[in-house]
């Protein structure tokens, strides 16, 4: 045999070594989709509108404090939109100072619709800031879930992120999504904010105007004999004395009645506010709020100088759990919203798997037999660059950590008939050669080169569209472009390549060939 | 040696006008199920929804579904038994937020007015917002993968063979959503991606011929060989060809419509149709060349005989 020939056995060979080498062993190099192995596939949409307005809700009552600091009166400070603060100051002889707090203190604000004479204005937030903003909103809710998911304890998450404002989370394996859903869709953002007592509350729910600066929010109180639930009204100050931002460590503890809590470690800084805030307000009630819901709102007895917090309520021991992961791994910027869901439980991913095994075996052995039948042991040969060509496929996949999904599969299957027609296409080129008087030598050698044009024009269009399902599809039909295009990749390397060697080491070395089976 | 077609001699050309005639009937039927049908019947991946599948430990019945689902006031949903008795889909078409814990409540409705313990074995919900953007996105993606053939064709072949392909692949997916209308089967993601792989391989079977055409004309053209000879001896030459590399596509089909399972039931339907359709359609595509030229020729007031030798384009 010549030295080229040695040469292609050789990669052949090292094709199918590599492949190997990649594949083993199987039930670890091949990554299983959702769909295949159970587990559940979230989109998350973030509002940043919504986290825009609580960050501008923030600056607004910062304002308002610094405001009062230089004892600069106003008549109004509120949120305008999204991004603006509408500011009406008592008095226009206050303009000068008043801006250039403005303009030192909040610089990420520029100041509009500036109206001196009546001493009004507008502050926005400036585009590069928004820009920015938006940006960090969906970084930080990445990290934040990726933080909660990391705790909750699953095995190879997935959490990226998607197009603009998306997050797309894949928890391979979990058992109860409707948990796992409620642990990541939480903006768990705790605050403690002081309660107004001279308001009634009561009044204030029916409508009754609050004083500026004050929010009313609801208490939820489960009868723990009747178990109905009551709404307890509860008046506030919209400005937090702490947030989730200033907690350390949470921990799940057990009262004497056996009833669990939270227990909350705060921060250096977090412990001083506290500990000043405890001393200026002995005697006044501190609630405890998470996502707008007031947990419980304790008396505060004493200056408590410990940077120690407890969240009560009646919980589960499981909920109770679930918030301490929350509260560790800190808030959502803004709130979430699940955009699509898609949870495949555990038994029709095995059912799955085991049919399509059954069609992959089943489309096989239909192809084999029917190639063998038609082209004998031609079709012997394209049998064997089949399987090679499936060997190559799943290596591929193992190879580039591609997953593989039940559409997947199916691209498998297709490719089981597709690979074929390339052989199919040499073959009957094969035998019009031989029909038109050539030799087998001459009948081979222009079959191969012949339809090899044909062959390519027929892969590009294929792969033109497994190109586009992939730009397009979601996890389970990219998958399927996946395995359709690196499919009619290798169909290139086995039908064509290694079934001319094949040939070639057949039919094209020594003495004179009289025919061939094919 | 097994053969079929080898000395085919099939006048398609002559008869192109059957084919033209029942292609466009096809067409013609595929397009009136669907207006008949009030337009396509999107899945939920498309218009927004919640799709649950439940396995009871023991047979039931739509009717046994439909009273546990009553009883949390879902008795609008699409029920359907997907595969054997003990297995429904449920579908919630209705827009908006989804329940929560619509599972668990799903779970328990059905349990308790059965008496026999349900698995929830799949969910899918798709927000309006989602679906509405997919919707776009995959008349796009189809478009974009016939806009990329054309260009490929266009390219390798000749300008008339691009436009001649597109025309057989739209012939193709019309057909196919025919198919899906007339069946009543839902376009879900995987049925789109059986559409997009129909795109690319439908067309395959008209390119082996453009590819004979192109090749004899390379050769030159005998005397008094016209158009029509030409386009009839490139189809039978390439005729056994054609049907055999469907042939071996439409059984890997049948073999996932038979074995796959539901969940790729309509997926495997729609590919099916889509090789039929595609081998089919390479008939009429072909004659189309003659036509085409007929039609220039006549437009440039010349003949319908082949100049001498091969046209400009290099192959």
């Amino acid at each position: 045999m010549t030295r080229r020939l040695w040469l292609r056995i050789g990669l052949v060979a090292f094709v199918a070594a590599i492949s190997i080498f990649y594949l083993y062993p199987p039930k670890k190099t091949i990554n299983l989709g959702l769909d295949l192995q159970g587990g559940i596939h979230l989109v998350l949409g973030v509002d940043i509108d919504k986290a825009l307005q609580i960050q501008v809700d923030r600056t607004t009552e910062r304002l308002r404090s610094a405001l009062e600091a230089k004892g600069i009166a106003v008549r109004k400070v509120e949120r305008r939109g999204n991004t603006e603060i509408e500011v009406q100051l008592a008095s226009p002889a206050t303009w000068a100072e008043a801006l250039t707090l403005f303009q030192k203190e909040f610089p990420s604000f520029e100041a509009k619709e500036t109206d001196q004479s009546a001493g009004r204005l507008v502050l926005a937030m400036r585009p590069q800031e928004i820009a920015s903003q938006r940006e960090s909103f969906v970084r930080q809710g990445l990290e934040t879930i990726r933080n909660r998911v990391d705790q909750f304890g699953v095995a190879e998450p997935s959490i990226q992120q998607q197009g603009d404002n998306r997050i797309l989370v894949q928890l391979p394996g979990v058992q109860d999504p409707e948990r796992a859903k409620a642990l990541i869709g939480k903006t768990a953002l705790l605050e403690f904010k002081l309660v107004d007592d001279r308001v009634d509350p009561t009044q204030a729910a029916a409508g009754a105007p609050l004083p500026p600066g004050e929010e009313l929010l609801y208490e939820r109180r489960t009868d723990p004999e009747t178990k109905q639930e009551r709404r307890l009204p509860i008046v506030v100050q919209k400005k937090p004395m702490l947030t989730g931002a200033d907690v350390a460590d949470a921990e799940v503890r057990l009262d004497q009645g056996n009833q669990p809590y939270v227990s909350l470690t705060l921060t250096p800084a977090g412990g001083k506010v506290f500990a000043q805030v405890t001393t200026d307000n002995v005697g006044k009630l501190m609630a405890i709020v998470l996502d707008g819901n007031v947990y419980s709102a304790p008396r505060i007895q004493e200056r408590i100088p410990s940077g120690q917090a407890q969240i009560t309520g009646s919980f589960t021991l499981e909920q109770a759990r679930d918030l301490k992961i929350v509260l560790k791994a800190g808030a959502l910027p803004a709130p979430v919203q699940i955009l699509e869901e898609r949870s495949v439980g555990p038994s029709l991913g095995a059912d799955s798997i085991r049919r399509g095994i059954l069609s992959t075996a089943g489309a096989a052995i239909a192809v084999v037999v029917f190639m063998l039948v038609y082209y004998r042991l031609s079709g012997l040969i394209a049998d064997v660059a089949l399987a090679l060509n499936l060997l190559i496929l799943l290596a591929a996949m193992a190879g580039f950590h591609a997953t593989l999904t039940l559409p997947g599969i199916a691209g498998v299957v297709l490719t089981i008939g597709m690979a074929v027609d390339t052989n199919i296409l040499i073959f009957e080129r094969i035998r019009e050669e031989l029909r038109s008087g050539k030799t087998v030598r001459a009948a081979i050698d222009s079959g191969f080169s012949r339809a090899f044009r044909t062959v390519i024009d027929t892969h590009v269009t294929v792969l033109v569209s497994a190109a586009i399902l992939y730009q397009f599809g979601t996890g389970p039909v990219k998958g399927f472009a996946v395995t359709l295009a690196i499919g009619i990749f290798a169909s290139l390397f086995t039908a064509v390549f290694f079934t001319r060697l094949i040939f070639d080491i057949m039919y094209m070395r020594g003495r004179k060939v009289e025919s061939i089976s094919i | 040696m097994l053969q079929i077609f080898v000395n085919a001699n099939y006048d398609f050309v002559g008869k192109r006008r059957w084919f033209y005639l029942v292609s466009g009937g096809f067409m013609l039927l595929s397009i009136a199920s669907i207006v008949f049908r009030g337009g396509l019947n999107y899945g939920i991946d498309f218009t927004g929804g919640t799709l649950v599948q439940v396995r009871y430990e023991k047979p039931a019945s739509v009717e046994i579904v439909r009273r546990g689902l009553d009883e949390i006031k879902l008795g609008g949903a699409v029920i359907q038994q997907f595969g054997d008795a003990q297995e429904y889909l449920i579908r919630l078409h209705q827009v908006g937020e989804k329940p929560d814990a619509l599972s668990k409540q799903i779970q328990d409705a059905l349990a308790k007015t059965s008496g026999a313990k349900v698995e929830i074995r799949r969910l899918e919900f798709v927000g309006p917002q989602v679906g509405r953007d997919l919707q776009f996105q995959a008349l796009y993606a189809v478009l974009a993968g016939m806009a990329g053939i054309l260009i490929y064709v266009a390219f390798r072949f000749h300008f008339r063979d691009g436009v001649i392909s597109v025309a057989a692949i739209t012939h193709d997916i019309i057909v196919t959503l025919g198919a899906l209308s007339v069946t009543n089967r839902e376009i879900s993601l995987p049925v789109l991606a059986a559409l997009l792989t129909i795109v690319g391989y439908s067309i395959n079977d008209t390119i082996v011929v453009f590819d004979r055409i192109r090749e004899t004309r390379a050769k030159g053209i005998r005397k008094g060989q016209n158009w029509a000879d030409l386009v009839n001896a490139a189809m039978n030459q390439t005729l056994s060809r054609t049907v055999l590399t469907s042939f071996t596509v439409f059984l890997s089909a049948l073999v996932l419509l038979l074995f796959g399972g539901e969940v790729l039931h309509d997926f495997s339907f729609a590919l099916l149709v889509g090789v039929v359709t595609g081998t089919y359609s390479s008939v009429a595509a072909a004659s189309l060349v003659m036509d085409w030229e007929m039609w220039t020729r006549a437009r440039s007031r010349t003949s319908g005989k082949l100049p001498a030798r091969a046209e400009g384009k290099k192959s």
